[in-house]
């Protein structure tokens, strides 16, 4: 019977039915960070457990690691405790650990793929939520919590009940200046933030087809933000080429099996679906939040709605979001003066988007009074940027350059909002509170539109301020 | 590990209005800089329940009139944005035991279940009558019942739903899985021997 990737990775992995009804299900690769894991290794003490398969468990430390300091004890002595935590569990557990002297940490999603470790046909797990970003690359891959973290640090296995299949079908070409997070803000709108819920994404269409997997990892990253817990792209050669030749990844006659295998994985092009969309690429527009979900977004050509034309369901939740964030509804978003730019996070701080940032940024400055951070996502990407003289770009036109780490994505290091700042950033959540201050307010964008913002000092039309 | 089955949860009530309530309102990710779940209770809706200079707001989380109440009433997608499992855990060490909202997002929903707490859906209609009703009177009575799959209150009772396998996992008192994973570990070795990656 012809079967989606979905179902095929979980047949391949799922062990047996539990007495409860749900299935246990295998987890190939689990990946762990310094904020959700050092809990269930508590449990595992408490219970005198050991972690099952110490070799298919790798971590990191990215949410708390400030960015501008590389020194430890950290200042902030909470932060400095869970790393030593982390450190101190990896050790005696026997997990590997991408440590901060070892010049692979970084953002757990962008180190997984980055090392190879990220395979296709394979199931992933991590206590993070954008652990969806891993389905770039044909896995179901998806976020947990911290009991079932301790489920699979010591059993390798968690309880699950199977998700429905959402085709997502982007066919035709895309416009000017519409990247990746385009796309994805773009379905998000479409579906809604809760649209998701009970699914998989598998997106597929010419417009997938074309993108590089580091724009595949921007997609599928912010799948949970419309409430899939993981989306997928089925692998190809350029997942393969991507791969090849990555620490972990199999060499030699091993390598070619692999490749046979994970094509094996890919959906049958006559397996049914739960349920099928089709978005044509020219609809798509360069977007931007004006809200407090990702899902409260517009085309930069597009007024903010007016709360009379919102369906019954989403206006209360609009009122708050336009009081929250300080705007009217029917205005543009275009021209709101911006305080703070940050590009960087696991869904748009890979190589890719800095290297773009940079071309753009390449002989402009920051506008006046705008505060510009650029983090990237990684040691690698920080250490690939830099030979190519990225950071002397970036930093020529005013924006702070970091060492890598989750920064201002979320509160829980230094790099924070102050008071009501509005922020352009390339992260994925424009949650009320999320970067830091309690009433900073965030535009979520892609990198292309980031950099417009900060030459600007305000949101800006990217095709209009670069002339695409 | 034998755990208790929990067939329904009584207590007061108390209505956070909201749809789209993310898991960084229930819990700031400043509080979780932490490597234990001790102590998350006092910081659960921090910043719904304080200003910035951490002066009390209105809001019925803040209410003495609600200050008994154990079962969360809200709107749709409650739980929504990242995974951390401090949401649930704040929520139980501030003395909740069950949510009653129109929806969930499904990892938040999941890890309650895993800790013992029953989030079942009610429709809109039947949430503002809840909501309508404790507001009223926070001292009603509420039953969430797992088994019968409804919620009773001051002589109404609407009906709830919630996924099958999550409830069959608290009726029959395994919604911790962890002894039952153990016990397959035969099964897994035998799995994990056929994905080459594995080896
Ligand atoms: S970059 Fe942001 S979204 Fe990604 S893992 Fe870090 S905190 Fe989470």
């Amino acid at each position: 019977m012809a079967k989606s990737l979905y179902e095929k990775v979980w047949d391949a992995h799922a062990v047996r039915q539990l007495p409860n009804g749900a299935t246990q299900l295998l987890i190939g690769t689990h990946l762990i960070h310094e904020v959700t894991s050092p809990q269930a290794f508590g449990m595992l003490r408490d219970r005198g457990l050991t972690v099952k398969y110490p070799q298919r468990t790798f971590a990191t430390v990215d949410h708390i690691v400030p960015t501008d300091e590389a020194q430890e004890p950290y200042s902030d002595p909470l932060a400095d405790a869970m790393i030593k935590a982390l450190r101190q569990n990896c050790k005696d557990f026997g997990v590997t650990f991408f440590d901060t002297d070892t010049g692979k940490q970084g953002v757990v999603h962008i180190v997984g793929p980055e090392q190879g470790i990220t395979q296709p046909g394979m199931t992933i797990a991590c206590g993070d939520s954008h652990t969806s970003t891993h389905g770039a690359f044909g896995a179901i891959a998806f976020g947990i919590g911290t009991s079932q973290v301790r489920d699979v640090l010591a059993t390798q296995t968690m309880a699950m009940s199977k998700l429905k299949v959402r085709r997502i079908n982007v066919d035709g070409a895309l416009r000017k200046g519409v990247r990746a997070k385009d796309v994805i803000l773009h379905i998000i709108m479409k579906l809604g933030v809760n649209g998701g819920t009970g699914y998989a994404y598998e997106y597929a269409g010419s417009v997938f087809d074309a993108m590089t997997m580091e724009e595949r990892m921007t997609v599928c990253n912010m799948s949970i933000e419309g409430g899939a817990r993981c989306g997928y792209v089925n692998p190809d050669e350029t997942t393969f080429n991507y791969l090849k030749g990555r620490p972990y990844c199999p060499k030699g006659a091993a390598w070619d099996e692999a490749v046979e295998k994970w094509r094996g994985y890919a959906s049958d092009p006559d397996c049914q679906y739960d349920d099928v969309v089709n978005i044509n690429a020219a609809d798509i527009e360069p977007t931007v939040t004006w809200g407090v979900t990702p899902g409260q977004a517009i085309p930069i050509s597009a007024n903010i709605p007016m709360i009379a034309d919102l369906p019954e369901d989403q206006k209360g939740t609009a009122v708050e979001a336009l009081e929250y964030m300080q705007f009217n509804e029917g205005e543009s978003m275009k021209g709101k003066k911006i305080d703070v730019v940050f590009v960087g996070s696991c869904t748009n701080g890979r190589f890719s988007d800095l290297e773009e940032a940079a071309g753009y940024l390449k002989g402009r400055k920051v506008a006046n009074g705008v505060k510009a951070i650029c983090v990237p996502g990684s040691q690698v990407v920080s250490m690939i940027a830099e030979q190519k003289g990225l950071h002397k770009i970036f930093m020529e036109a005013g924006f702070e350059w970091r060492g890598a780490g989750c920064s201002m994505c979320l509160a829980m290091n230094p790099d924070k909002l102050v008071g009501d700042q509005l922020c352009a950033s390339t992260s994925n959540r424009n949650f009320k509170g999320r970067q830091g201050s309690i009433t900073g307010r965030t535009v979520l964008m892609s990198p292309l539109m980031a950099v417009a913002a900060a030459v600007t000092g305000e949101i800006s039309d990217a095709r209009e301020v670069f002339g695409l | 590990m034998s755990l208790p089955a929990i067939k329904q949860v009584t207590g007061k009530g108390v209505y956070i209005p909201g749809d789209d309530i993310d898991t960084d309102r229930i819990i700031p990710a400043r509080f979780m800089k932490c490597v234990t779940f001790d102590g998350l209770g006092e910081f659960m809706f921090y910043d719904v329940r304080h200003d910035p200079q951490g002066n009390k707001r209105k809001h019925n989380l803040n209410d003495p009139r609600f200050a008994e109440a154990s079962i969360i009433i809200s709107g749709n997608n409650f739980g929504c944005g990242s995974s951390r499992e401090h949401a649930p855990q704040a929520i139980a060490k501030a003395g909740f035991k069950a949510v009653i909202a129109e929806g969930y997002a499904e990892i938040f929903f999941g890890n309650s279940t895993q800790l013992g707490i029953p989030c079942v859906a009610v429709s809109a209609a039947d949430r503002a009558k809840l909501a309508a009703a404790v507001e009223a009177d926070p001292s009603v009575e509420i039953t969430v019942d797992v088994d019968k799959l409804e919620v009773r209150f001051g002589g109404q009772s609407v009906p709830c739903t919630m996924r099958e396998a999550n409830r069959d996992a608290l009726l029959s008192g395994r919604w911790d899985p962890i002894s039952d994973l153990i016990a397959g570990a035969e099964e897994v070795a035998a799995v994990a021997a056929k994905l080459t990656y594995m080896q």
